[in-house]
């Protein structure tokens, strides 16, 4: 238990998927100017990630690893070049799963998701995630709790932006660092700031 | 519509400075992040990430007329994740230590959204030759900010250039540069230079306050005298 503490930990502050790892950035840039659509779309991103690295964890256990399909009978298949092609398919579909299904069941949270749902399927942070689980070898239980602090660790990350967003509207930016450029300069700064959690030993 | 070779260099050279795919539509910018600390590896994410969009856009574009609209996104996934899965064999057949390097970042050029963007709003429309154009052009403005980022930060931050060291004795390395946030703040001021020379890039200002003159408060004479 204190393991999988300490894994939740490390992956939020420490290995932060946005602010360390720079993953998910380009909806990071484009969706933080407002703190209520950044919290929406972050609590989608927490969904979903939760879902898929748990998911894609057991499909590579059990099909893709090397001599994974020992119990259908072939001991020595390594399927694990379709790597990519398969975590994708498996997003894209679990995004669908969970959009039919809140439609059909929390028709509030699906409103107030709207578009993000989609989006979250060409978002790098969620294939992201997958890859890591595979080069870390993760075991199921951790990487639900790995899924988990991913996307607790980006939706943070991306309502602190906004937040810092929502303020700078107000203030006098050079010309030609208005808009984007003054925002990769303060999440950079936010980044540098992160950085100083490494410092934590678990 | 033939195509000509005004067209054709419009096409390629365009994304670099005018359209750069980093600098102005926001896309593909996580990798271009985390694999810029030397220039080695760096070169050969720039040539794989070229490679992956040209052919995406030119096979995209050659069966855009078959694509049923509503499962395009999946059937554009699909081409692009073949391209990239080839891409990544072929690195690591080849240059297995700098895959090692790049790491997950191979992987994640299917989720690059410069692919996926040109893919969904150049190559669904138009024709083959001009998408493959389009889709090294973007690659070239990608490679454009990669390479400009890599060559300050392992200048400056290591004091070597494709690992050999350049500086003179005395340069005192800046370690700063090494760490992976120092990209965003070398990427926004180059957004900086760039929007300075190209004037038509800056974004509106939606400050709320603009509409109002702040005037420096005036003290009466009088007043601040007594």
């Amino acid at each position: 238990m204190a393991d999988l503490m300490s894994l939740f930990v490390k992956t939020v502050f420490i290995e932060n998927i946005a602010l360390s790892l720079f993953l998910g950035m380009c909806t990071f840039f484009a969706i933080s100017k407002q703190v209520k659509a950044a919290f929406g779309l972050g609590i989608a991103v927490i969904v979903v990630l939760t879902l898929t690295v748990p998911l894609n964890n057991l499909i590579y256990t059990y099909v893709l690893k090397e001599g994974a399909l020992a119990w259908a009978g072939l001991p020595e298949s390594n399927l694990e070049f379709v790597e990519l092609i398969t975590y994708i398919g498996v997003i894209a579909a679990a995004v669908q799963v969970l959009e039919m299904f809140l439609d059909k069941y929390v028709p509030v949270l699906y409103n107030q998701l709207g578009i993000f749902l989609p989006l979250i399927t060409v978002n790098c942070a969620i294939l992201g995630a997958s890859l890591f689980m595979v080069e870390k070898n993760y075991n199921f239980v951790e990487s639900v709790t790995y899924g988990l602090a991913a996307g607790v660790g980006w939706a943070l990350a991306i309502v602190l932006l906004a937040g810092i967003r929502e303020k700078l509207k107000y203030s006098d930016i050079p010309e030609g660092l208005r808009g984007l450029g003054i925002t990769f300069i303060i999440v950079g700064l936010m980044s540098f700031g992160f950085m100083s959690f490494g410092g934590i030993l678990l | 519509m033939k195509l000509t070779g005004k067209e054709a260099r419009k096409l390629l050279f365009d994304p670099i400075v005018e359209n750069n795919p980093i600098a102005l539509q926001i896309l593909g910018i996580c990798s271009a992040l985390a694999v810029t600390v030397k220039m080695d590896v760096t070169l050969v994410m720039c040539a794989a990430l070229t490679t992956v969009v040209a052919f995406s856009n030119f096979f995209v574009s050659i069966i855009r007329h078959y694509i049923p609209d509503n499962i395009r996104i999946i059937v554009q996934m699909t081409i692009i994740s073949s391209l990239v899965i080839i891409v990544d064999e072929v690195l690591k057949a080849y240059v297995y230590e700098i895959s090692k390097q790049l790491s997950v970042f191979v992987g994640l050029i299917i989720t690059n959204c410069i692919v996926m963007g040109r893919a969904e709003a150049y190559a669904m429309k138009n024709p083959p030759i001009r998408s493959f154009l389009d889709g090294l052009g973007n690659g070239f403005g990608y490679s454009f900010i990669l390479i400009v980022v890599a060559f300050i930060r392992e200048l400056f931050g290591a004091g070597e250039f494709f690992g050999i060291p350049v500086m003179p004795e005395w340069y005192p390395v800046n370690n700063f540069l090494l760490l992976p946030p120092s990209s965003f703040i070398i990427i926004g001021l180059m957004i900086w230079v760039i929007r300075t020379y190209s004037t038509s890039q800056v974004e509106e200002n939606d400050n709320p306050l603009k509409a109002h003159t702040f005037k420096p408060l005036t003290v009466k004479k009088e007043a601040a005298d007594g």
